[in-house]
């Protein structure tokens, strides 16, 4: 499998893991393990009073894996810059998964916002790589503005529903300059083998996995799957008959005398 | 003296962002201050004095895709 690189940085995986949603901290570890990721998002909360919770954190680093803060909760590109110099000031790092999604009911990326942060972000010397609509032209617009990748999504975040997008993200795939990380909706191991077989460089999975009935196994399987897809990818795979007509495999030998 | 934290008013002792962080008693990483809006490096806490109503915003790290 080809290494994958982003910004300088080589990576070996090309699963990509959200820390989101995991019954525990032990449980998130183990699946980040399971995964062989080497890139994991984090968020970020306002801290509360009194507060003795488990710092996250703690269990995550690791000089392996690329911490990548996410923006989500910012409804616009002022937000999503102030969020950004809080995040590299917090985590250390100048990547960014830069998320602008005002809406609450479907989560979905606002187009305008995230190219207009971008643009900044990318000036402020941020790593920036944008969650974003499967729209081949935005993306284009937003490899121009500098974003080290782009991350259009499959289906809305959370919805496990695969990838609903999958003739736009072909698109985007073939003319991409930077590499296509398919970000949400990923829903099963056969979804993101199907977004590597289509060339995705990489995928994010969270849900998928950290509510699976064993998120570790899961992870594991994710693993597998994106390895999978993206060796069939490199090995390049057969044509698809336009029709239904069979083309043997084998030699169509008569046996007996007629 | 009493500051705003979080949204949220509180009366404190700290005169600098470094007193407050240590009266609150949060994570070693993953921590970021912001004042009125906007972000203020963390070698810059120690010299930071804290003013009455002074609008504070601090985050650490959470779980998320």
């Amino acid at each position: 499998m080809e290494k994958l690189v982003i910004a300088g940085r080589e990576f070996s995986s090309r699963l990509f893991l959200g820390t989101g949603k995991f019954n525990s901290n032990e449980l998130m570890t183990q699946a980040i393990k399971a995964s062989g990721t080497e890139m994991v998002t984090v968020a970020m909360k306002r801290i509360e009073l009194g507060d003795k919770e488990d710092d996250m954190l703690q269990h995550i680093i690791n000089p392996g894996i690329q911490l990548l803060p996410n923006t989500s909760g910012v409804r616009n590109a002022e937000e999503a810059v102030f969020a950004a110099q809080m995040a590299r000031e917090a985590f250390g790092t100048n990547w960014l998964k830069l998320e602008i999604h005002p809406d609450p009911r479907y989560l979905l990326p606002d187009s305008t916002e995230t190219l207009k942060a971008t643009e900044q972000l990318v000036k402020m010397g941020f790593v920036v790589l944008p969650y974003c609509q499967a729209d081949p032209t935005l993306c284009k617009h937003l490899e121009e503005a500098g974003a080290a990748t782009v991350m259009p999504l499959g289906a809305p975040i959370g919805t496990n529903r695969g990838l609903q997008t999958r003739d736009f993200l072909r698109i985007i795939i073939e003319q991409a300059g930077v590499p296509v990380v398919v970000d949400a909706g990923i829903g099963a191991p056969s979804h993101a083998a199907e977004a590597m077989e289509l060339g995705a460089s990489a995928c994010l999975v969270n849900t998928a996995i950290a509510v699976a009935g064993d998120p570790v196994a899961m992870a594991r399987a994710f693993r597998q799957a994106v390895e999978a897809g993206r060796t069939a990818y490199e090995a390049g795979l057969g044509v698809q008959a336009e029709s239904f007509v069979a083309e043997a495999s084998s030699p169509l030998t008569s046996f007996l005398d007629e | 003296m009493k500051v705003w934290l979080n949204g949220k008013e509180v009366e404190t002792a700290a005169t600098s962002l470094t007193l407050l962080t240590e009266e609150l008693d949060l994570p070693v990483e993953g921590v970021a201050v912001a004042v009125n809006n906007r972000m203020v490096p963390r070698s810059q806490w120690a010299d930071y004095v804290l003013t009455e109503g002074v609008h504070i915003v601090i985050i650490k790290a959470a779980c998320g895709g």
